[in-house]
C-alpha cells in the first residue's frame, strides 16, 4: 500500500529542486520507514492513539464545549456531585461539570509540556551540540554548568523560579523551559563526541567544511534522532512538573487556563477528599498518567526503532 | 610531589626499590585526594548555590516588598520602611555583603515574615519530621526495588519481571501527589474509603509523642505518606538494579561461576549481586535530590509538619526569606549526599579511584 504511492512522489521532487531533493527524498523515506516502525510496536501504537486523542479534546473543547462551561457564576449542578449521567465524572467545588473540566485542562496540560519541552530541547540541543563540537574550554565551562544545574534538586528550584518571576502559564513555561534541559546536553554531547570521530566527519573538515557547517548539517541530523526521542520523555516530566507546581497553588489563576494540576489544587484544597467526590479526584490524575504514560512508551518506541543495539534484545 | 613527601620520612623505603614503593604510596592515597577532590568540588557548589541564591531572591525578584505586602494595604511610607528594614534599599553589592555576612559568620537566614521568627528556628523543627519521613521510605523502596530488579533481572522477560515492569512504569508516570490522594481516598476517607488510617498531621492531639504509645500513634500517621513516597520512588531502585544486574550476568565471570557447576543461587547471591549492587547503593545517595521533591508535595497532602508542608506554607504566604532558606537547605543536602555518594563509590571500587 505505501509502497504504490512513492513513485509518483519521487518524479514530482525530481522535477521541481534536482540539488535538495535526493536529501529530502531520503530523509522523507526514513521518516516513513520510522513511523511505520513505531507503528508496528504495541507500545508506539498504544502510545501514538492515547496522545492523538488527547491532542483532539485539547483542540477542539472550547468549539464544541465553549466557555460557558468554566463559569462558576452559573454552575448548573451542586457542589461536588457523584458521578451521575448529567455529570459522568461528578462536579467540582463550584457544581461545574469535572468532565467538561478535564477537556479544558487538557488545553494547558499539554500546551505547557510541548512549550516547555522545546524550549528546554533548543537549550539542550545548542548546548550539547556546541560544547561536543567545539570541546576545549568550552566544553568544561559548559559541562561544569551542567554539572551544577543537575546538583540544583529540581522541584524546589522551579518554586523558587516560578514564586519570584509570579503565577501563569508563560511563566511555567518558562520555567520548567530553562530547568529541564541538562540531562539533554549530557546525553546529545556524548553522542556528538561519537558522531565527531567518524570517518565522514574528518572528510568534511578536510574539505574545508566551517565549524557551522559541520554542526548544523552533519552532526545535527545525526543526533536528530536522540533528540526526538529525548523530546517525548522531556514533555512527560514537563507535564508532571506542570501538575505539581499547580498543586502546590502556583498554577494560572484564570478559569481558561486551569490544568488537571489546578482541578486537582482545587479538588483538595476545598476538600473534595472529606467530602468523598472521587470523580473529581481520580479523573484529572487518572488523565495525567495516561498522558505522561503515552509520551514515555511513545519515547520508549522510538529508540527502539532508531537505537538498533536495543532492537536486538 | 603528594607522595615524596610521604616518602621522605622512611629512607630504607626508597633504597629498597624506589618505584614500587612510590607506587604503592601513590595507591595508599588514591582514596584521600579522590575525597580531597570531591570535598573541594562540593564547597565549590556550595559557594556557587550561595551567590546564585542571593541572585535569585535579590535581583531576579525586582521588589520583594510589593510581593509581600500585595493584598494588604500599605501606604507608600510604611513600604519604605519595611525595603529599609529588610535591606531592599540598598545597592546590590551592600546587599550581597550583607547577606554573605549574615550567612557565614552569624549563620542567620533572615526573619519569616509569615511566622515572625528567625527563619532557621522556624525550620529546624521541621527537619526532624521530613527526615523520618523521607529516612523511612527510602530503606524501604530501595531494599524492595532492589528486591525486585535483583528477581526481575534474573527472570529476564519472564511473568515476574514484565508485571514488575509495568508497575513501575506507571507509578513513575504518577505525580506523588496524586497517589497520595488516592490512598487517602480510599484508605482514610469514610466516604468512599475504609476510614482505618488518620487524614493527616503526625499525631494525635491528645497522644504524648515521647511515650511508647505515642511512637505507635506516629508511626500509624506515618504510614501513608511513608507509603505513598516508597512506591513513587520503587521504580527508580528496581529499574537501576535491573540494568545492573543485566550488566554483570554478561560478564566472563559468571560464565565462569556456572562452568564450575555451581548451582543457581549460588552464582546469584554470591558473585552477580555483590557486584551489581555496588552502583545501586550509591544511587540511593544521588536520588535523594528527587525524594526531597517528592516529599514536598506527599507531606502538604497528609498535613504532615516537615519542611515540605513548610515550604507550602512558604509559597502560599510569600514568605520570601523562608523560602530562600529552606531553598538553600535542599540544595546544600542534596550536595552533601552527592559529595557521600562519590566518596562511597571511591572508597568501595577500586574501578572508580583511577579517575
Amino acid at each position: 500500500m505505501t509502497m504504490g504511492q512513492a513513485p509518483p512522489a519521487v518524479t514530482t521532487s525530481h522535477a521541481a529542486a534536482p540539488g535538495g531533493s535526493v536529501v529530502w527524498r531520503r530523509r522523507r523515506a526514513s521518516i516513513k520507514r520510522t513511523w511505520l516502525e513505531l507503528w508496528a510496536q504495541p507500545q508506539g501504537k498504544a502510545g501514538v492513539i492515547v496522545l492523538g486523542l488527547a491532542i483532539l479534546v485539547a483542540i477542539f473543547a472550547p468549539v464544541i464545549l465553549g466557555q460557558g462551561v468554566l463559569s462558576i457564576v452559573h454552575a448548573p449542578g451542586r457542589q461536588f456531585e457523584p458521578p451521575s449521567l448529567t455529570y459522568p465524572l461528578g462536579t467540582d467545588e463550584y457544581g461545574r461539570s469535572v468532565l467538561d473540566l478535564l477537556a479544558w485542562g487538557s488545553r494547558t496540560s499539554l500546551l505547557v509540556g510541548f512549550c516547555a519541552a522545546i524550549i528546554a530541547m533548543v537549550i539542550g540541543t545548542v548546548v550539547g551540540v556546541v560544547s561536543g563540537h567545539y570541546g576545549g574550554w568550552v566544553d568544561t565551562i559548559a559541562m561544569r554548568f551542567d554539572d551544577w544545574m543537575l546538583v540544583i534538586p529540581f522541584l524546589p528550584l522551579v518554586i523558587v523560579l516560578n514564586v519570584l518571576l509570579g503565577r501563569g502559564v508563560d511563566k511555567t513555561i518558562l520555567v520548567l523551559g530553562i530547568t529541564s534541559w541538562p540531562g539533554t546536553a549530557r546525553i546529545l554531547r556524548a553522542q556528538v563526541l561519537s558522531v565527531k570521530a567518524r570517518p565522514y566527519m574528518e572528510r568534511a573538515r578536510a574539505l574545508g567544511a566551517s565549524n557551522r557547517h559541520q554542526m548544523v548539517k552533519h552532526t545535527l541530523p545525526n543526533i536528530m534522532p536522540l533528540v526526538l526521542a529525548n523530546t517525548t520523555i522531556t514533555i512527560a516530566g514537563a507535564i508532571l512538573s506542570e501538575s505539581t507546581l499547580s498543586f502546590l497553588g502556583l498554577g494560572d489563576p484564570s478559569l481558561t487556563a486551569a490544568s488537571w494540576g489546578t482541578m486537582l489544587d482545587g479538588a483538595f484544597s476545598e476538600g473534595a477528599v472529606s467530602r468523598g467526590a472521587w470523580g473529581y479526584l481520580l479523573a484529572p490524575g487518572i488523565a495525567i498518567v495516561l498522558v505522561v504514560l503515552a509520551f514515555t512508551w511513545c519515547g520508549n518506541a522510538l529508540e527502539k526503532v532508531l537505537n538498533p543495539r536495543l532492537q536486538q534484545e | 610531589m603528594t607522595a615524596t613527601t610521604v616518602d621522605s620520612p622512611s629512607p630504607e623505603a626508597r633504597t629498597a626499590s624506589g618505584g614500587g614503593r612510590d607506587n604503592r604510596i601513590r595507591r595508599k592515597l588514591r582514596v584521600p585526594m579522590l575525597i580531597g577532590r570531591r570535598l573541594v568540588g562540593a564547597l565549590i557548589s556550595l559557594l556557587t548555590v550561595l551567590v546564585f541564591n542571593f541572585f535569585l531572591f535579590n535581583v531576579l525578584s525586582s521588589d520583594p516588598i510589593k510581593a509581600l505586602v500585595r493584598n494588604r494595604h500599605l501606604d507608600a511610607a510604611a513600604q519604605a520602611h519595611l525595603r529599609h528594614e529588610f535591606g531592599y534599599d540598598q545597592s546590590l553589592w551592600r546587599q550581597f555583603v550583607a547577606y554573605m555576612q549574615q550567612l557565614l559568620l552569624h549563620h542567620n537566614l533572615g526573619i519569616s515574615t509569615t511566622y515572625t521568627q528567625p527563619v532557621w528556628s522556624v525550620i529546624s523543627t521541621r527537619i526532624w519530621p521530613t527526615v523520618l519521613l523521607v529516612g523511612v521510605s527510602t530503606l524501604l523502596s530501595s531494599l524492595i526495588g532492589t528486591w525486585i530488579g535483583i528477581k526481575g533481572a534474573w527472570e529476564r522477560n519472564g511473568r515476574f519481571d514484565k508485571i514488575s515492569n509495568g508497575v513501575s512504569v506507571t507509578l513513575y508516570s504518577m505525580p506523588e501527589f496524586w497517589l497520595g490522594i488516592v490512598l487517602l481516598l480510599f484508605l482514610a476517607g469514610n466516604q468512599v474509603g475504609l476510614g482505618v488510617f488518620p487524614l493527616g498531621g503526625m499525631n494525635d492531639v491528645d497522644v504524648d509523642v515521647s511515650s511508647p504509645s505515642g511512637w505507635v500513634n506516629v508511626a500509624w500517621h506515618l504510614t501513608l505518606p511513608c507509603l505513598t513516597l516508597t512506591l513513587a520512588y520503587l521504580a527508580q531502585y528496581s529499574l537501576v538494579m535491573r540494568s545492573s544486574m543485566l550488566d554483570e550476568m554478561g560478564q566472563d565471570y559468571v560464565r565462569t561461576a556456572r562452568a564450575k557447576g555451581l548451582r543457581d543461587l549460588a552464582v546469584r547471591r554470591s558473585h552477580v549481586v555483590p557486584n551489581a549492587l555496588l552502583p545501586a547503593v550509591t544511587q540511593i545517595f544521588l536520588y535523594f535530590g528527587f525524594v526531597i521533591s517528592g516529599a514536598l508535595t506527599v507531606e502538604y497532602v497528609f498535613s504532615w509538619p516537615g519542611l515540605g508542608l513548610l515550604t507550602e506554607d512558604a509559597i502560599s504566604g510569600a514568605d520570601f526569606p523562608l523560602l530562600r532558606g529552606l531553598f538553600l537547605l535542599f540544595t546544600a543536602s542534596v550536595i552533601v549526599c552527592n559529595l557521600l555518594a562519590d566518596v562511597m563509590l571511591g572508597v568501595l571500587d577500586p574501578r572508580v579511584r583511577e579517575l
